[in-house]
């Protein structure tokens, strides 16, 4: 019974640490530096990235762009989901992340419909906090996706997201965690197409790829912009109702430090294409090169460093 | 922190359905039990013999030292291994259940051996003097002797299973660890919390429930205080039991 004792008692510390977090919303505070407000110039600058290589491949371009400028700017990559990100972003612990625009638009107003990249930009404009501000956006876009093997797409007859609805309850979809809940994910797709799935994998995106490859699920959320879909033939089924929107890539930065980097990720933005990433992307996951290395190679090219 | 947490858990929404409480709490206590049962058919036989023969015994060492394999690196390169062989929802199953149960193997181990090793000799060479077979020897001393040592075996290997079997979430099966994973990929952390804590909740319960099994199976004589091997009981009876029966470690469990 000793060890029931002591199991309890470090339960009940363990109830206690929660309390001592206090009210804040982010329980892991003490490892993010406080928000400062001075941001200054000349202080250092992170490039964050999501959890998901095409975004760490970004934040090493736009961090290699600022070098070349003289700044002193480094990587956080894989930080995790948007809902993670964001905040971060917020508490000025990362000061840059690469971003898209529809998506972004839909995370701070959960209403949008819009879908004209040329709308959705001036959207986003328009309702990101205060704080941070988006730079000029890129013609590149990369949306999600909803993509099946070549085989499920001929047995079916599948071209169109649409064409899911009557067959979807057989099917199981594979998505990163976050699909389930987010307004573009499941709720999207039932509510835009009637594609209701009769499972749901939770998976992050190393393991979508590895399942629909494996035919353990029937269709995967996986980025446009992914080289494993030409890699396995997977068959995008096309997004006739615009659910997705417009996904362009833009900049989004702490307000207080545009000033330093507006130039040099504006450069950026102007070079960067769908097609160049799709090719950075088969380097970096498919060739298993460094994305410091592909982002140099690419920012060398342009004439950005 | 704790007024989201409570307001988490009094939301009639996370009491049903699949993502409801009971049901992600019988998907892991599920998980457990498989890994436990698993890692039993293998571990105990073997722990067993071990003892019993002496062995072999390296077998409780190499078991132990692969304690140090990282459960969820473990994970990742198995279910890529399993993942093009195995169809359907056994592909994430399997991988989980058998990592899991790898963790639960040493302890289950190190515990069987240790109870038959620690037999009093005394004991053995009686039950061997009276004409036992060694099977018998085995079945009606040496086990029963073994238990308490067994048990806490049994306990500190549902305890560390209990505790990891929320890796099986990021190979998208259910189980507590669903509130885990992706309470922090939406950055819901009262989510996340509730499942940190439902997990540590789950784990004491069990051992709680361990404890009494332990209590009724093993025999008072193996009190503390009793000649056999220092058992984990508090029986007050224990102390009469020895007085009038010397021979009660050769009982067999009630």
């Amino acid at each position: 019974m000793k060890r029931t004792t002591s199991a309890l008692a470090l339960l009940a510390a363990s109830i206690l640490g929660l309390t001592a977090c206090g009210s804040g919303n982010d329980p892991l505070a003490s490892e993010t530096p406080a928000a400062t407000t001075s941001g200054g110039s000349g202080e250092p600058i992170v490039v964050g990235g999501a959890n998901f290589s095409e975004s760490t491949l970004l934040a090493e371009i736009y961090a290699g762009a600022l070098r070349a400028k003289g700044l002193d700017a480094t990587t956080k990559p894989n930080i995790g989901s948007r809902e993670i990100y964001l905040r971060a972003l917020e508490d000025n612990s990362v000061q840059v992340f690469p971003e898209y625009t529809g998506a972004l638009a839909l995370f701070y107003d959960k209403s949008y419909t819009g879908t004209d990249p040329e709308e959705v930009y001036a959207h986003v404009q328009d309702i990101v906090p205060d704080t941070l501000t988006v730079l000029d956006k890129s013609v590149a876009e990369d949306n999600d996706s909803i993509v099946v093997t070549k085989q499920t797409a001929t047995e079916k007859g599948l071209t169109t997201i649409e064409d899911l609805a009557p067959v979807a309850g057989d099917l199981t979809l594979a998505a990163p965690p976050e699909f389930k809940e987010r307004p573009q994910g499941i709720p999207g797709l039932e509510k835009t197409y009637g594609v209701t799935f009769g499972s749901f994998r939770p998976l992050n995106p190393q393991g979508v790829v590895q399942a629909l490859k494996n035919g353990q699920v029937d269709a995967a959320n996986i980025f446009s912009t992914d080289p494993s879909i030409a890699e396995n033939e997977f068959v995008q089924l096309e997004d006739t109702k615009k659910l997705f929107g417009s996904q362009n890539i833009v900049p989004l930065v702490r307000a207080d430090r545009a000033d330093e980097v507006r130039d040099a990720l504006n450069a950026v933005s102007a070079k960067l294409t769908t097609e160049s990433i799709a090719q950075m992307l088969k380097q970096t996951d498919i060739d298993k090169k460094d994305p410091k290395a592909v982002a140099q190679e690419f920012l060398s090219a342009n004439g950005l460093g | 922190m704790i007024p989201s947490l409570v307001s988490w858990f009094t939301d009639p929404a996370n009491w049903s359905g699949e993502d409801g409480i009971p049901n992600r709490l019988l998907e892991h206590v599920a998980y457990t039990a498989e890994a436990i049962l698993v890692a039993a058919v293998v571990a105990i036989p073997l722990g067993l013999w071990v003892g019993h023969t002496g062995r072999a015994r390296w077998l409780v060492s190499l078991a132990n030292s692969a304690r140090a394999v990282p459960t969820l690196g473990l994970l990742f390169v198995v279910s890529l291994w399993l993942g093009p062989r195995i169809t359907g929802d056994l592909a994430f199953v399997v991988p989980s259940i058998i990592v899991l149960a790898l963790l639960a193997v040493p302890p289950l181990l190190a515990g069987t051996y240790a109870g038959v090793q620690a037999v009093d000799p005394a004991a053995r060479d009686a039950a061997k003097g009276v004409g036992m077979t060694p099977l018998q020897v085995l079945r009606q001393v040496e086990v029963p002797n073994a238990l308490p040592l067994l048990f806490s075996g049994v306990r500190s290997a549902v305890l560390q299973v209990v505790a990891t079997a929320s890796v099986a979430a990021v190979i998208s099966l259910g189980g507590l660890g669903r509130y885990l994973i992706d309470g922090i990929a939406l950055g819901d952390y009262p989510r996340a919390a509730a499942g940190a804590v439902l997990v540590a909740v789950l784990a004491v319960l069990l051992d709680g429930v361990f404890a009494l099994v332990q209590r009724r199976v093993v025999s008072p004589g193996l009190a503390p205080g009793g000649r056999g091997v220092s058992g984990r009981g508090k029986d007050s009876r224990s102390v009469e039991v020895e007085a009038d029966s010397p021979s009660t470690p050769v009982r067999a469990p009630a």
